[in-house]
């Protein structure tokens, strides 16, 4: 009944065009389109311009162009910062459109789209835009009578491979940077949520970035993203995806000009609830930190490891909390959990369902599809699930809580740390030490204690292991979009050393 | 304002009075200081995220910028600075370094430490508190921002004694920071004179921090006021009797305009004015012969007009003052070149001047002057130009003119100063730190480094147990 009707909404789909180089580029590849589709229905929301290996070439060579000749990076960093700022404007005044675009290609609560996604990316670039003119190289003792200067430079070409789980933030992570360092950017959007992109780079050309700077290539990952991945003219790749298809990408960048790659992939963070959590608290948050934007983040709290002294209490509270979730249409409000992204995803995580149920988990709530149109899953827990079942160890990035039991913290450290991911976890406890021993125990990129999910502008994250290489965010994501150039030359006579 | 006392600001184009101007006193500091206290005690200015003050300053900055022709206005008629000069360069170089610090104040941040113990240590940046800000005449607004741009991102509160000689577009700055939205009490501004106001300032015992620019006498006055209450931190940007050096590989031309430059510009009231210009004994006659025929080339004139060099000196006091320089300057044997002379007998303008067999001990060589006075010496070796630039109490600033890589380094390195500018002058930025050493005073402005002025480092430390390392 929830999905029988779901409102329209007055957003169309302006830009299904590649505006690669922005100004008047028509389809080079000979008209080909794939779907984007809305994840309530199945439906298509429109057909895009599909680019392969073609259009990253003409877009790379734009890009190219924009770099070595064109002004962005000999303009002075301050006017860089100005055009980032007027595209943060120009973000917020487009705030509901936006929001609208993104919850309509990618299924998540237009609340959330339109009071957390939009608002943090527009926060994103201001806070690049701040570092622009703020990019130290550091002046050197040398052990000798020499004069050290480093310098830092904008990297030249940097190819960006953005995920479709948080398409306008994850473009934000990435872009920002990058344009803030003076670099040009290729970026391909993957081919489940490829609007919002399309959309916000002509606000940035509205707000002044000169032709060829930020170039947005449509398309799949084995024609478009392969080909960037492969590109000689690519100085620099950033991705942010599952591991699986990050070893695909590091080996291409290996293969053609090493490249240096960062990658954001996935993980299978624990949350640890202690014995002297607040138990409603810690309920909620681990409720939160699992099933956010419908289970879909590589940081989701997905394995919950809840201290046998609360362990009886916490299921119970966390079965009540999973069937009191507003699944439903994300254009109605108060809902909180819209459809899975598409049908592919949508098999995978009734697949771990099943799986979860055959290895002997407790099913407590959930496990069901919701509706008979679109992607929509219940909020699915399950109990006394044990270390080697798959649902404990593989990512299933759908909205399926699996709590463990542990008696001791460093055990429950152990056994948080067996895995081949390490992105991040969550601490629940009141005791300071407790949260300090355990904070450096975790091998992980955040560790949250008592929240989850905060994810500030200045914070830097990216995951250990094989959740990742390199940092996002932050002063830390600078360092991915320069070079370090060290110029040497002698001192005579020096007043001193 | 408490008392209902008013002093005059004067026109220096014609010593005619523009305004009268409320004067605060020891009580109307007391009052801001309270104000600002509050603010910062229990207000939410230090509250705001970082990127919240900024959304505030950078509003503040379009402000000025929309404002720019009134401000630069204001300080024309209260300084006698160039009209152009303000619309072009001053009003929005201010604008500009509010939102240099605006994109700082979200990227404030301590340190986790290495200890050499199971200790978990870290530093906390925080504000620290109310400061006091006293700001010159010379350049009112860029002094203004210098100061009050890194407090605001910090999180401090603060009041502002401007010059009694040029109280009025800091009144006005006051009045667009509210509108920007800058919470009641964050920024107080109140005129008023260096012994009434300021001394009060420096003395307060609720005081945090002093910043104060000007002169290296009044300085030290304030540092001793710091001293004598409650020990608060200062930072002093002081006087300077700064070196230009050229050497006989630099382009005359440009060398001798950019001597001109460095003497003449805002008529010679500027810290940094290049004052003492050395020149290589190889181009030395050429050099000499080009300077005066540019600086009787300079039009000395009412400041609004666009085509004018140089406006009045600021008031009587600094008119008389570098008139009494220029006669010391021919009693200690000093060759008068060209100028020396009042420009007209309405208001205060003085003619470029320039001195020549000038010897490094003589008065017109070793005190500041803040006036359009050059003074210009002969140098035969590196070696010999370092030990004469040195050869001064003060380390501001200094220029030096050479093509030779080597020359460069090592001249810039042995120089004493805070800034060395090279083939160039006044090439300020808001990233590059402005500050001088020994009596031209110590901390910088601009740059990252100016926040940390405005910041108090806080170390916090517990112990560790367990943990996988250290």
């Amino acid at each position: 009944a929830l999905l029988e009707s779901h409102e329209r909404h007055r957003v169309t789909t302006k830009i299904c065009c590649l505006p690669v180089a922005h100004q008047n580029v028509h389809r080079f590849s000979p008209g080909r389109t794939f779907p984007t589709v809305d994840p309530r229905t199945g439906e298509v929301i429109a057909r895009v311009a599909e680019g392969d290996a073609e259009d990253i070439d003409r877009a790379v060579a734009a890009a190219r162009r924009a770099f070595d000749e064109g002004p962005w990076p000999r303009m002075t960093a301050y006017e860089r910062c100005r055009v980032l700022l007027r595209f943060a404007d120009l973000m917020e005044r487009h705030n509901d459109e936006i929001a609208a675009l993104e919850s309509w290609d990618g299924g998540k609560p237009l609340e959330q789209s339109a009071g957390g996604e939009v608002p943090m990316a527009a926060r994103c670039m201001r806070y690049y835009a701040g570092w622009a003119d703020k990019i130290h190289g550091m002046v050197v003792p040398a052990d000798g009578p020499h004069h050290v200067q480093v310098l830092r430079e904008p990297i030249g070409v940097a190819g960006q491979i953005i995920p479709w789980n948080f398409p306008l933030l994850m473009f934000a992570w990435k872009v920002g940077p990058a344009l803030a360092c003076g670099n040009a950017v290729v970026l391909k959007t993957a081919e489940q949520t490829p609007l919002s992109a399309l959309y916000v780079a002509s606000l940035l050309h509205e707000a002044g970035l000169p032709d060829g700077v930020l170039n947005v290539v449509p398309g799949f990952g084995p024609t478009a993203g392969a080909a960037l991945c492969s590109h000689m003219g690519v100085d620099k790749l950033a991705f942010t995806g599952s591991t699986g298809t990050g070893k695909i990408i590091l080996e291409l960048a290996a293969r053609s000009n090493l490249k240096p790659v960062t990658l954001e992939l996935g993980g299978k963070s624990p949350f640890i609830v202690m014995d002297d959590a607040d138990v409603d608290q810690a309920v909620e948050l681990a409720h939160r930190a699992l099933f956010f934007n419908q289970g879909q983040c590589c940081c989701a709290g997905s394995r919950t490891f809840v201290h046998e002294s609360v362990y009886d209490e916490f299921v119970e509270k966390s079965k009540a909390r999973a069937q009191r979730r507003v699944v439903g249409d994300p254009f109605k409000k108060g809902v909180e959990q819209g459809p899975q992204i598409d049908g592919q995803q949508f098999k995978k995580i009734l697949g771990y369902v099943k799986s979860g149920v055959d290895s002997g988990a407790t099913l407590v709530t959930g496990g069901e599809r919701v509706g008979s149109r679109g992607f929509y899953i219940q909020p699915t827990v399950f109990a006394d699930v044990e270390d080697e079942m798959k649902i404990a160890q593989e990512e299933i990035f759908g909205p399926i809580q699996s709590i463990l039991k542990f008696r001791e913290v460093g055990e429950v450290v152990r056994r948080a740390n067996a895995t081949q991911y390490g992105l991040a976890a969550g601490v629940f406890t009141r005791s300071l030490d407790t949260a300090n021993a355990v904070a450096r125990a975790l091998r992980v990129g955040t560790v949250w204690v008592n929240c989850y999910d905060v994810f500030d502008a200045a914070i830097p994250f990216g995951g250990y292991k094989m959740s990742g290489v390199g940092r996002e965010k932050g002063a830390y994501s600078l360092g991915n979009y320069l070079q370090t150039k060290a110029v040497v030359a002698p001192l005579r006579d020096p007043a001193w050393l | 304002m408490h008392t209902g006392k008013t002093f005059e600001t004067r026109d220096p184009r014609t010593g005619e009075v523009i305004a009268k101007i409320a004067e605060g006193d020891k009580a109307d500091i007391d009052l801001a200081v309270k104000a600002a206290r509050e603010a910062f005690d229990n207000g939410p200015w230090p509250r705001m995220p970082g990127c919240a003050r900024a959304r505030i300053m950078h509003r503040f900055a379009d402000l000025v910028d929309q404002h720019v022709e009134e401000l630069a206005a204001l300080d024309t008629v209260d300084a006698g600075k160039l009209f152009l000069m303000g619309k072009m360069m001053d009003i929005p170089g201010g604008a500009n370094l509010l939102r240099y610090y605006a994109g700082a104040a979200d990227k404030i941040h301590g340190e986790t430490l290495k200890m050499a113990r199971p200790l978990h240590g870290y530093t906390l940046k925080e504000p620290v508190g109310v400061v006091g800000h006293i700001v010159p005449w010379n350049y009112p607004t860029t002094m203004f921002f210098f100061k009050v741009s890194p407090a605001l991102a910090a999180g401090c509160t603060m009041v502002v004694k401007p010059a009694e000689q040029t109280p009025l577009s800091a009144l006005f700055y006051a009045h667009l920071a509210k509108e920007a939205g800058i919470p009641d009490g964050v920024l107080n501004v109140v005129p008023g004179f260096g012994p009434t106001a300021g001394a009060a300032m420096a003395s307060h015992m609720d005081v945090d921090k002093i910043s104060f620019t000007g002169s290296t006498e009044v300085g030290r006055l304030v540092m001793q006021a710091a001293a004598m209450s409650n020990l608060k931190p200062v930072s002093l940007e002081l006087g300077g009797k700064s070196p230009v050096i050229v050497f006989d590989d630099a382009d005359v031309d440009m060398a001798v305009n950019l001597v001109n430059m460095a003497t003449y510009m805002n008529k010679g009231e500027i810290c940094v004015a290049g004052t003492r210009i050395y020149v290589q004994e190889g181009i030395y006659d050429a050099f000499v012969k080009k300077s005066v025929e540019l600086a009787k080339k300079s039009v000395v004139g009412d400041p609004f007009n666009p085509n004018v060099h140089q406006g009045p000196q600021v008031d009587k006091d600094q008119y008389e003052k570098v008139l009494k320089y220029i006669d010391v300057g021919k009693s200690e044997g000093a060759t008068l070149l060209t100028g020396g002379k009042p420009c007209s007998d309405k208001g205060y303008y003085i003619e470029p001047t320039i001195f020549t067999n000038v010897t490094d001990d003589m008065a017109i060589a070793q005190e500041e002057i803040f006036g359009p006075v050059m003074a210009l010496m002969k140098f035969k070796t590196v070696e010999e130009v370092i030990q004469k630039a040195n050869s001064t109490r003060y380390g501001l600033a200094a220029g030096v003119v050479t093509k030779n890589i080597d020359t460069m380094n090592t001249v810039s390195r042995s120089v004493r100063s805070g800034v060395v500018w090279v083939n160039c002058y006044f090439a300020f930025d808001p990233d590059a730190p402005f500050g001088g050493c020994k009596m031209s005073g110590f901390g910088k402005d601009m740059g990252t480094d100016a926040l940390e002025k405005y910041l108090h480092t806080k170390t916090v430390v517990t112990p560790l147990y367990n943990t996988p390392w250290l």
